[in-house]
């Protein structure tokens, strides 16, 4: 299992994947933006998205969990 | 024929007792070696000097001891790729590789070897520190262990200081990677902490593994101590002896240079690099483009990743680069980007390797965490330490360069002795988004038609593009250059040998007050 959690603080920008989406390592699953920056936050494992945190647009807090990810 | 019977005997005594120190502590602690996937310390040795060759003082300490081989510690004198080095290596079948008197009595004296010699000096640490029952010979004395850190600190930026962990550093003997130039870390076996798991829960209450109190992958990704993780000895000893290969013998001296390479074949910087400053591309890629195929040794790379600091080289000349990296948190400077980068500035300078400063940086990071862990002084750190250096610096400005980001990254009044930009690069003291929420924010809340607020917008980022236009930047002598992202390697290359001449004025003040 990976929780894909927030690299800084900033807004969530875009989210890339549903909950039971199947999502490979190293694919962008969520973007955020903080300092004028767009910020990827990659899959580190294959598996299935089993749960989403927060919506576009949302502040979060650095190492907030984003994204579940089992594998 | 009396003689030679009376010498034979000698000799007799001579090679048993030399058997006896070089076959090391008791059998049943070379079975742990293997069983932890370690060597012994004699085979480490054969292992990092060429031909497996070297010259051995000491060897003989404690020898009237039956359990106490060299007491623990073999400290030799041989070449690694052509250059003399002095070394220090803890045997752990020896008590643990712990400390007594004459251990420490040696790592003294091949540490003043290595300064006499001046020659760069390696620490092969495992060890489980002091040796308690000895600590009035070892610890407070004036040749007691304090001195070795003493030594440590007068030799750096003298000397290349070099550490491999193969096993603990424990308490006090910490204190041998943290004042190295480079701690190369073997995962799995390498560890470093003030007080064990075992002290921690006794002092403090805390129940940790000994991975998460001070493993060597937490060490490379977490506190920094390390700066390169490797999966077992061989390659750590290949890491060394590589990291070598672009440093001088000392501080006097200059690198050598190897035969230039071409770069990796890739795609060219104009289809890396994003017009839209705000997307992320991946720097690394970059960096191909610009230096010698295969010539990357990078430090700390799983810390603070946002930023890369790596040893290169351009045309056969080693280089220290300095890069964002905007994939990675925006390439947005935080406080251990700061660390990581002072060091890598003070280790080049110290060793007359020229710096090159990539900058695609939005600034250093804003918010109460940061703030609140002294972000300002960290970043007046990096800048200190970035302006006092006197190696050839060159700045390349990539794409943007905002605030203080600017100064991190020896922008203009920083004395480069070129500010070089791409056509994309973009000077500022913020981006243009956030300058004009800056400057019209009243304004934008005052228009009440979502069209004519859009409109509005638009029309004031453009006139801060135009203000901030990089032909208007060189029109101004801002910038000394702009080249085309396809010819960037040439001209570094090029410039890079121009000032290899640079004078370097050393000030008759003893050091700044440094801001941490």
């Amino acid at each position: 299992m990976q929780e894909v959690k927030a690299a800084m603080a900033g807004t969530i920008f875009s989210i890339d994947v549903k909950v039971g989406d199947l999502v490979t390592k190293g694919q962008v699953v969520i973007i955020l933006e903080s300092m004028k920056m767009e910020i990827p936050l990659e899959a580190e494992v294959d598996g299935t998205v089993t749960a989403i945190n927060g919506q576009e647009g949302d502040f979060v807090n650095e190492e907030d969990v984003l994204v579940t990810i089992q594998s | 024929m009396t003689n030679n019977t009376t010498n034979t005997a000698y000799n007799k005594k001579l090679e048993e007792i030399t058997a006896r120190v070089l076959a090391g502590g008791a059998e049943k602690y070379h079975r742990k070696l293997e069983e932890q996937g370690k060597l012994f310390v004699r085979e480490r040795l054969r292992l990092l000097f060429d031909e497996g060759q070297y010259v051995e003082d000491g060897k003989f300490a404690n020898c009237e001891a039956d359990d106490l081989p060299a007491d623990g510690v073999v400290t030799a004198t041989g070449r690694v790729g052509g250059q003399t080095v002095c070394v220090m290596a803890n045997d752990s079948t020896v008590k643990a590789g712990s400390w007594g008197a004459r251990t420490v009595e040696k790592i003294i004296r091949i540490q003043e070897t290595a300064e006499k010699l001046r020659v760069p000096i390696l620490y092969l640490v495992d060890s489980a520190g002091a040796r308690i029952t000895d600590q009035l010979e070892m610890f407070p004395n004036r040749r007691g262990a304090g001195r070795i850190f003493h030594n440590q600190v007068r030799l750096s930026g003298m000397i290349p200081q070099v550490c491999i962990l193969f096993g603990p550093s424990a308490a006090g003997g910490a204190y041998i990677p943290a004042f190295c130039d480079i701690v190369i870390m073997v995962e799995g076996n390498a560890s470093m902490y003030l007080g064990s798991p075992r002290m921690a829960e006794k002092v403090i209450g805390e129940k940790v593994t000994l991975e998460e109190m001070g493993g060597a992958r937490m060490h490379c990704t977490v506190s920094g101590c390390g700066d390169v993780l490797v999966e077992n000895e061989e390659q750590a000893i290949v890491e060394a002896r590589r990291y070598l290969s672009y440093f001088p013998a000392n501080h006097e001296t200059l690198s050598k240079p190897t035969k230039a390479q071409d770069a990796k074949e890739g795609r060219s910087l104009e289809e890396i690099i994003p017009e839209n400053q705000n997307a992320p591309f991946d720097m690394y890629e970059a960096i191909e483009q610009l230096v010698d195929e295969n010539s990357l040794f990078e430090i700390k790379k799983l810390f603070a990743a946002e930023v890369i600091t790596t040893l290169a080289r351009i045309d056969g000349r080693p280089v220290g680069i300095i890069a964002n990296q905007p994939k990675v948190k925006g390439g947005v400077l935080f406080v251990d980007s700061a660390d990581k980068v002072t060091k890598f500035i003070t280790l080049c300078d110290a060793f007359s390797i020229p710096l090159l400063f990539l900058a695609d940086v939005p600034g250093f990071m804003i918010g109460t965490t940061v703030e609140r862990q002294g972000i300002i002084r960290h970043g007046a750190k990096l800048i200190m330490a970035m302006s006092s250096a006197t190696v050839p610096k060159v700045s390349v400005i990539v794409r943007k360069a905002y605030g203080a980001g600017l100064y991190a990254m020896a922008g203009p009044a920083f004395e480069p002795d070129v500010c070089i930009a791409l056509p994309t690069a973009q000077i500022a003291v913020m981006g243009p988004e956030a300058a004009v929420n800056a400057v019209y924010s009243n304004k934008i809340e005052a228009i009440t038609d979502p069209k004519e607020k859009i409109a509005f917008i638009k029309e004031k980022h453009e006139e801060y593009k135009q203000e901030i236009d990089i032909y208007k930047m060189a029109s101004e002598l801002i910038i000394d250059e702009i080249v085309a992202p396809h010819n960037l390697r040439s001209v570094l290359a090029t410039r890079f040998a121009y000032y290899e001449t640079k004078e370097i004025k050393k000030t008759s003040r003893k050091h700044p007050v440094y801001p941490v």
